[in-house]
């Protein structure tokens, strides 16, 4: 009798442990393209990352004008005359922590993951798959992430004067502190 | 008895419960849910950027503002002439300069000097903006900035015998700039304006000229736009000679640069000689090919976002 009612709490727990989703809605997103001409380097720390530790699902947005660049010039043209923010206003992924079962996000650790979804930027959907790494720390969790992106591949066109100021890829780094899903 | 109550309630539960799991592991499976809605949509404020690509539509200046700790570097050209002929290269061989250093103080405040040829004339001026077009949380339809200038010219006194004084040499300008991006291609402003020249020729000229200014810009490209300024100065206040300004030209972008080739009836690049002392009449082609070229360059790198 104590048994199956212990197995109905068990799973009864597994049911609300389930529902686990985790978010950031101060993430940084920077993004580095170098060349011999010059380094270029964007901040944004407005990105929002929800990740559902029960599912694997992790998705991420953020405002392509809160991109902060050293220059001002820069960043107008690359609102203006790359990215199209007006008509464009937000990159977002959506995909699939690929070996989620395996991170613990409640156990202190380092995992090292596979994100594998698609990135909509430019208008442009694309499938990308990137390495990602949770660590959890004293209760701290974070979620890093270094990948490349072609702007080709967006549709965004760089014109020919300019082609050797900007790297064919860019470094895109996300790095997003976990917290616990609150409405 | 009571035990078997217990134990039909407890099993009861247990697969209940493990019914309900399998149903959501079931749903999760199937539908891709939108995890991002969950967070809600903060609505921030979206200011329209790049209402033109310069500080200024042609000889006028637009709603733009040079960014915080940016110097600009402006060389304008207005050639003489296209009417004078081949034998003067159709005004390639006269020119008209200016040269300016203009700063963004703030992100709302920008100041400049410059030096023109015409009148040997050096100018002073601010730019502030009052109003930023915004959409989101913050509704506004047009961008409102004040711009102020004084010019000063240089040139010899034309009757050096008589007494001359200093300030007859003074012109000040007052403008409201009033924009309005309506999509990513079309800008439009009109500019009321206030000229007033302490000193001039005759008495039926007026001391104090108002005078009202449209301009627009359409893109053609991301990075080529058509535009037009066309200034009306209200009757009865100028000699007969001086006619109204109007322009039109391309801005090419390239990087650091704008480059903004046009033509126009105006040869001097100041407010005070383009709206009140422009002779060119469209129609005899007395019309000036001008350019001008801005460079800037970052003096205080902005940085507020760091990685962490």
């Amino acid at each position: 009798m104590k048994q199956i009612i212990l197995i109905a709490l068990i799973t009864l727990g597994f049911q609300t442990l389930k529902a686990q989703q985790y978010m950031d809605r101060a993430a940084y997103l920077g993004f580095f393209s170098e060349t011999k001409m010059e380094n270029i380097k964007a901040d944004n720390n407005k990105g929002t990352l929800v990740y559902d530790a029960t599912t694997g699902s992790l998705q991420m947005s953020a405002l392509m004008k809160a991109f902060e660049f050293e220059k001002a010039l820069m960043q107008e043209h690359f609102n203006e005359n790359y990215v199209e923010s007006d008509k464009f206003p937000k990159a977002v992924f959506k995909g699939k922590v690929e070996n989620h079962t395996a991170v613990y996000l409640s156990k202190d650790g380092t995992y090292n993951t596979k994100v594998a979804g698609e990135m909509t930027m430019h208008g442009v959907t694309k499938k990308i798959t990137v390495d990602a790494v949770f660590k959890v720390a004293g209760g701290k969790i974070t979620c890093d992430s270094k990948f490349n992106v072609k702007p080709e591949d967006y549709n965004i066109t760089i014109p020919s004067t300019v082609r050797d100021n900007i790297a064919s890829a860019i470094t895109v780094t996300v790095k997003a502190n976990l917290e616990v899903f609150k409405k | 008895m009571t035990y078997n109550i217990q134990k039909y309630l407890a099993i009861g539960l247990a697969s209940a419960s493990l019914l309900l799991s399998i149903a959501s592991q079931a749903q999760t499976d199937t539908t891709e849910v939108d995890l991002l809605a969950l967070l809600g949509e903060e609505e921030e404020i979206n200011y329209a950027t790049a209402t033109f690509k310069s500080t200024r539509v042609i000889n006028g200046h637009s709603v733009e503002n040079v960014a915080k700790g940016v110097l600009d570097f402006r060389i304008s050209h207005r050639f003489g002439f296209i009417n004078t002929g081949a034998y003067e290269l159709f005004g390639l061989d006269g020119a008209s300069i200016r040269l300016g250093w203009e700063y963004g103080v703030t992100d709302w405040l920008m100041v400049g000097v410059g030096r023109s040829s015409f009148n040997k004339a050096y100018d002073g001026f601010l730019k502030a903006k009052i109003l930023r077009q915004s959409t989101g949380k913050r509704n506004m339809p047009i961008s409102v900035s004040y711009f102020g200038s004084t010019v000063i010219n240089s040139i010899r006194w034309t009757n050096p015998e008589r007494e001359n004084f200093f300030s007859s040499r003074v012109f000040y300008a007052h403008q409201l700039l009033i924009g309005r991006k309506f999509n990513n291609a079309l800008s439009l402003q009109l500019s009321p304006t206030i000229i007033h020249r302490n000193l001039v020729k005759t008495r039926a000229e007026a001391n104090t000229v108002l005078a009202i200014g449209a301009s627009g810009r359409h893109k053609i490209t991301q990075r080529l736009s058509l535009n037009a300024e066309y200034f009306y100065v209200l009757p009865d206040q100028l000699a007969a000679q001086y006619k109204n300004s109007l322009s039109v030209g391309v801005d090419i972008e390239t990087g650091g640069h704008v480059f903004q080739l046009h033509l126009t009836n105006s040869t001097a690049m100041t407010e005070p000689g383009f709206v009140t002392e422009s002779v060119g009449e469209w129609g005899n082609g007395d019309i000036h090919f001008g350019f001008n070229v801005s460079r800037v360059f970052t003096i205080v790198r902005k940085k507020e976002i760091v990685e962490p």
